[in-house]
């Protein structure tokens, strides 16, 4: 009856085999894993991401100016998606997020680049996720040389030692030094706030379930609608809470830029807040046990954490990814942020995301309503 | 007379399962009505249904002169349900879950009322210790005091001394004739056949079926039974021989004595006839409630198969 049985271990062993094959949902969990996760983050991430959008205002109606918008297109980082007529309208495109760069190729450019007159073309970069911008801006350095290759010939051909025919100046906005904690801290807002929200009120309603006092609870006079607003309304203050930390933190020990947009920023973090509540209990509608629920809560997370623009650039995934991701509350609450935080925008340039926002937390309230039961059936 | 629960023809489906099959329950106000049957009659699913946490298949009827299928949200003002498994909050303080309690109610004067259930309990003193570390007795008891809080007019119990040691049971059981005395309606589950005994009136219901109906002496009297008890050395040893034989129901010892019962009195007889010799004395006896009930057991059994 001492030492180490093989026996007594096939007991516990075969017996762990056989109750795992009894959940069902753990055990599909556990298989469809790996291979939804591989597929769609496998395909889905891209650290190199090509054809930004990119809006030029092009001033110089001159050949040149075509041959250069022609190799930039060509180097498959810019894809030109507006052309603007004026300066505003080019920073406009910027600072909504519509495109990644804005370019100028000035009225002189092709008078210049003939003349051998420090010809420039102006690049600007919306930077606040350095790691959307960093490959295109590299690629960049081979533009002036590249470009006019097959224009600036015969008379017009330089000598070697001339140097390229012009230069790229290049502006980081929003975040000119390229700290990446500027795009992560506030990104962490929304993700540090689904994931405690989400699997908190999941996991409270399920506890009740699985204790049996829901029993209890659904023979009092307590409506759906009250059990919800009562278990809910705390966690909107531990929300409150986590919000106030790390906003503090991310201006203290990151100097994490705060260009205004506070209305915005409120709204957002209102909305987001109660869309993460209202989704946990949700799921806590579905999920029999506490385990069920922290599970679904983690496939959840999982993909605000990649496909949400978070860790990885937004617009490097292909299109299917970015509707996935556009399906994902979590990434229209990091639009807000960002865009209020690094580039102080309001609520009349925001509200494409708030009202996504919006809609989301419609949609997550009225569903749980629907599928709370004040009955055990 | 009238009655606090009047429904005819309950009918409940899980999937394929017929839980509970055109049960018609007729409960006296201020009677104590025990609810029996064997595990998975459907007793919990009867309960349930009437105090509206589950919806029938069909039925139709009253609980407290409303309906009980329209008017569920007032049924349950006047109700109090107490679940099987200790369903207050462990992680609670026995006078926070009386006070939460309370609150969901909407009672008036609540910090009265949460003093005087902890005075009826006498509990004041560990009134701060969480519900979770309290003796399966005395959780028993709280949960009772929780739900008779809102001073309910009908009282729904579901096994509610399962597991609870002898003492505490009678205590408890002391505390819902006292409430009946008040003028409360009880419908209480159970096992135990001196709880049945305890209640004014029986409800035996096996697999979905309402069996018998009544006062416990109507019920062994309507069961038609006849039942022998054997005693002296070694009668106790007669239950496997008897088993079986033509006219014999149920042969079951009890310590050293042995009941064998059946309801055919001639097939009955003969079959013990030739064990009727000393040492072993035979007398005639009233069937027990417990009887009774093995035996309508067999029988919804066999129906039912």
């Amino acid at each position: 009856m001492s030492g180490f049985s093989l026996t007594r271990v096939g007991a516990v062993l075969a017996k762990e085999f056989t109750q795992l094959t009894r959940d069902r949902l753990t055990y599909a969990l556990i298989l469809a894993m790996p291979v939804v996760q591989l597929l769609l983050f496998g395909y889905a991430i891209n650290g190199d991401p090509r054809h930004l959008p990119t809006a030029v205002l092009v001033q110089d109606n001159g050949a040149f100016a075509r041959s250069t918008l022609g190799s930039l297109s060509h180097s498959g980082y810019f894809d030109i998606t507006e052309v603007a007529r004026t300066t505003a309208e080019l920073d406009e495109a910027l600072a909504l997020g519509r495109v990644q760069f804005a370019i100028t190729i000035p009225a002189d450019f092709t008078r210049r680049v003939v003349r051998g007159d420090r010809a420039q073309i102006l690049v600007e970069a919306d930077a606040a996720d350095p790691s959307a911008t960093g490959s295109a801006v590299a690629a960049l350095s081979a533009l002036p040389q590249e470009a006019l290759k097959h224009d600036l010939v015969g008379p017009l051909a330089r000598a070697p030692s001339a140097g390229p025919p012009f230069e790229v100046v290049v502006h980081r906005r929003y975040n000119p030094e390229a700290i990446t904690a500027y795009n992560i801290v506030p990104g962490l807002l929304g993700v540090i706030l689904s994931m405690t929200l989400v699997m908190m009120t999941a996991l409270g309603v399920t506890r009740e379930y699985e204790r049996g006092t829901m029993e209890s609870l659904l023979a009092t006079p307590v409506r759906p609608l009250e059990v919800m607003a009562g278990k809910l309304a705390p966690y909107v203050l531990v929300g409150l809470i986590q919000t106030a930390f790390i906003l503090i933190l991310a201006k203290l020990l990151f100097d994490v830029p705060m260009a205004g947009g506070w209305g915005a920023l409120s709204l957002g973090i209102i909305l987001f807040i109660m869309g993460s509540l209202a989704l946990g209990f949700l799921l806590s509608t579905v999920a029999r046990t506490q385990l069920q629920a922290m599970q679904m809560s983690f496939f959840y997370i999982l993909p605000s954490i990649l496909l949400s623009g978070f860790m990885f650039p937004f617009r490097g995934m292909p299109d299917w990814a970015q509707a996935l991701g556009t399906l994902i509350p979590v990434t229209h609450f990091l639009r807000v942020v960002r865009g209020a935080l690094l580039k102080g925008l309001g609520v009349a340039e925001l509200w494409p995301s708030l009202l996504a926002l919006t809609v989301f937390v419609l949609a997550v309230v009225g569903l749980a309503i629907a599928r709370y039961r004040t009955t055990l059936d | 007379m009238t009655f606090a629960v009047d429904v005819i023809g309950l009918d409940k489906s899980f999937g394929d399962k017929h839980v509970v099959q055109d049960v018609s329950i007729q409960v006296g106000a201020g009677k104590i009505t025990g609810f029996l049957g064997p595990n998975g009659s459907g007793k919990t699913t009867t309960l349930r249904m009437l105090c509206g946490l589950l919806t029938p298949d069909a039925g139709e009827g009253t609980v407290l002169g409303l309906d009980f299928r329209r008017e569920a949200e007032r049924i349950k003002r006047q109700t109090g349900y107490m679940t099987q498994k200790f369903s207050l909050y462990e992680d609670l303080s026995i006078e926070e879950n009386l006070a939460f309690v309370a609150r969901v109610y909407g009672l008036d004067r609540r910090r009265q009322r949460v003093r005087e259930a902890l005075e009826r309990l006498g509990l004041e003193n560990r009134r701060h210790q969480l519900a979770g570390s309290l003796s399966g007795g005395w959780k028993q008891r709280l949960a009772l005091a929780a739900c008779v809080m809102h001073e309910p007019r009908l009282l729904l119990l579901d096994e509610p001394t399962a597991g609870v040691d002898p003492k505490a049971r009678r205590e408890f059981w002391d505390e819902i004739h006292a409430l009946s005395a008040e003028g409360l309606t009880v419908m209480v589950s159970t096992h135990y056949m001196d709880e049945a005994e305890r209640c004014h009136d029986i409800a035996y219901i096996a697999y979905g079926r309402l069996m018998a109906r009544g006062t416990g002496e109507a019920v062994i009297r309507g069961s038609g039974l006849v039942t022998y008890r054997a005693e002296g050395p070694g009668a106790d040893r007669l239950a496997r021989a008897l088993a079986g034989k033509p006219g014999v129901e149920m042969a079951a010892a009890f310590g050293a004595a042995l009941h064998v019962s059946g309801t055919d009195r001639a097939a009955l007889e003969a079959a013990i006839a030739p064990f009727r010799r000393p040492p072993v004395r035979w007398t005639e006896v009233e069937p027990t409630l417990e009887d009774v009930f093995i035996h309508l057991m067999n029988q919804s059994k066999d129906n039912f198969e």
